[in-house]
């Protein structure tokens, strides 16, 4: 049944898609925040509301998100060899999934923390807090089921993307799914690769809801 | 305590510029319990969120205590909000923090040890009476607990003003009148000065010492809560007391000689043999129209529509006037 199937080859496939989602997912968190943060707070009608920067942002987000992430990938080629040395396997994958990732994710952080009750913020601002403290102490917890949900849409999405980089030589499941069931004709390759990819995918959905779940007090 | 010189606010809109406030004067004295009403849109709502500064006046200055809130750099500014609570209509508090952690919250703002948040929290639960509700959710609570806490976090950092926002508008009757007699507690207990903005006449009668009646940006009338309610003077005063005050029968024209008063008690006559003793004396006869029997602030009132008739209606009004009922004909 699954005589091509090499299970070592599909063992560090996998594990090498783990490693670029879980690098790939961590710093798009790390730039995604931060970047909502500011597309919120200078937004219309903020108290910190700064049109030229909101403009600026959102011009960045939005080319970087109307750019289809294969392209992406191989436009992205000479800033990721400058960035981490390598245009190859895992490392050499992640900067182009994160400027994939970062800005789709920053938007729905955008949306998360627009989705908190304007009260609170007044509320906080009423008790002498800073835009730091706002921003920390109440709009993230706050946001903070959108915020979880977001990244799980995100996560998913970079599985995808990481499927896709195998395309320029990342590796991964979604390499051996190209290079073998599909360039190969290897048919059970590739339903052994889907069927990992659609375990993975299925288990970050249920660890997200799992999470929302458990931050939501509504 | 509180001050407003000349306060202007407008908004600019695609619609044009609407004025929220129209150079307001006003004076709050340390310790009372001040009023404002006035219909939706009338500015009253803008007014108190200048107090504290959420909303910048375009002209005038406000003063709270010593300080001149529209002098003052950021830093100041919060350290002075500090000393202001303020309780809202829909509460505004944080959803994903317990009972407990809501109250913490401006002390942890502020930068508290812990132990000491600790100790101020558990004081501040007990005092409005929320002690086995602690480690809920705000979700978990009803409309009256959930202004108890927002009450709490308001006095977690000993404020000497707390600024009410239409903190009764989502409650229902009954724990209106609870969330109105722990306000009016912690006026007296604490000496807390309360500016409250409301529509409920009822809320004013019940708690405020004084009032002020806005419209169109402007304060109409302003005073101590019973001689405003008793002789309001301003229109929109008048329509806005008739609607909960209703004195009926005023529609048909009273018959040939008899007259129609409005005669209002104040203190003590409200409960004395006034209008009987003086009609007795006189040989008037009196019909009584319409009436009501309360209490403003806590003193009691009251006020009718009578018609007379017979006897020396001259006579019968000077006595009523002289044993302190006022009389006016209507």
């Amino acid at each position: 049944m699954f005589a091509n199937v090499a299970w070592d080859e599909i063992g560090r496939a996998t594990l090498d898609t783990l490693m670029m989602l879980g690098g790939s997912l961590s710093l798009t968190i790390l730039f995604g925040v931060p970047l909502g943060v500011l597309l919120y707070l200078s937004g219309r009608g903020r108290l910190t509301a700064n049109p030229v920067l909101n403009a600026m942002l959102s011009l960045i987000v939005n080319v970087l998100r109307s750019i289809p992430f294969i392209i992406l990938l191989i436009v992205m080629l000479p800033v990721t060899v400058l960035l981490v040395g390598t245009s190859l396997g895992v490392l050499g994958a992640i900067p182009p999934l994160v400027a994939g990732a970062a800005p789709f994710y920053a938007r729905l952080v955008e949306t998360a923390l627009r989705e908190v009750d304007k009260g609170v913020v007044e509320a906080t601002q009423a008790m002498g807090g800073t835009t730091w403290q706002i921003v920390t102490r109440a709009l993230l917890p706050e946001a903070m089921p959108g915020l979880i949900a977001g990244a799980t849409v995100t996560a998913i999405a970079l599985v995808s993307y990481t499927a896709m980089a195998g395309v320029v030589g990342a590796g991964g499941l979604g390499d051996l799914a190209i290079r073998f069931g599909y360039q190969r004709f290897q048919t059970d390759v590739m339903v052994v690769t889907v069927v990992l990819l659609l375990i993975m995918v299925q288990g970050l959905q249920m660890l997200g809801d799992w999470l929302v779940g458990r931050v939501s007090h509504r | 305590m509180i001050r407003l010189e000349g306060v202007t606010r407008r908004f600019r809109s695609a619609a044009g510029e609407r004025t929220a406030l129209d150079g307001v004067d006003l004076e709050v004295a340390r310790g009372e319990v001040f009023g404002v009403v006035g219909r939706s849109g009338a500015g009253k709502s803008t007014l108190i969120r200048t107090i504290n500064l959420l909303e910048r006046p375009d002209a005038g200055r406000v003063f709270v205590g010593e300080r001149e809130m529209t002098a003052l750099g950021p830093a100041d500014l919060r350290a002075a909000r500090r000393r202001i609570g303020m309780i809202f209509q829909h509460f505004n508090l944080l959803d994903a923090k317990t009972v407990a952690e809501n109250v913490a919250f401006p002390l942890r703002l502020e930068g508290r040890l812990a132990a000491e948040v600790r100790t101020r929290t558990a004081e501040l639960l007990e005092r409005v009476g929320l002690v086995e509700h602690a480690k809920k959710h705000p979700a978990q609570l009803s409309g009256g607990q959930k202004q108890r806490v927002g009450i709490a976090r308001a006095l977690a950092c000993g404020p000497d003003v707390l600024l009410s926002d239409e903190a009764t508008s989502a409650l229902d009757p009954e724990t209106t009148d609870e969330i109105l007699g722990l306000l009016d507690q912690l006026n007296r207990e604490l000496g807390l000065t309360v500016v409250l903005i409301t529509h409920q006449m009822e809320v004013v009668r019940r708690v405020c010492d004084r009032v002020a009646v806005m419209a169109d940006g402007r304060v109409v009338e302003m005073g101590a809560t019973a001689d405003v309610f008793l002789h309001p003077e301003h229109a929109v005063t008048r329509s806005m007391i008739a609607e909960t005050d209703a004195l009926d029968g005023l529609d048909e024209t009273p018959p040939q000689g008899t007259r129609r008063l409005r005669l209002t008690f104040r203190g003590a006559t409200t409960y004395g043999p006034e209008l009987s003793q003086v009609a007795r004396e006189t040989g008037v006869d009196v019909a009584i129209l319409s009436g009501r029997i309360a209490r403003i602030r806590g003193e009691p009132y009251g006020q009718m529509l009578v018609s007379m008739s017979g006897g020396n209606a001259d006579a019968a009004v000077a006595r009523l006037t002289e044993r302190g009922v006022a009389v006016e004909a209507v």
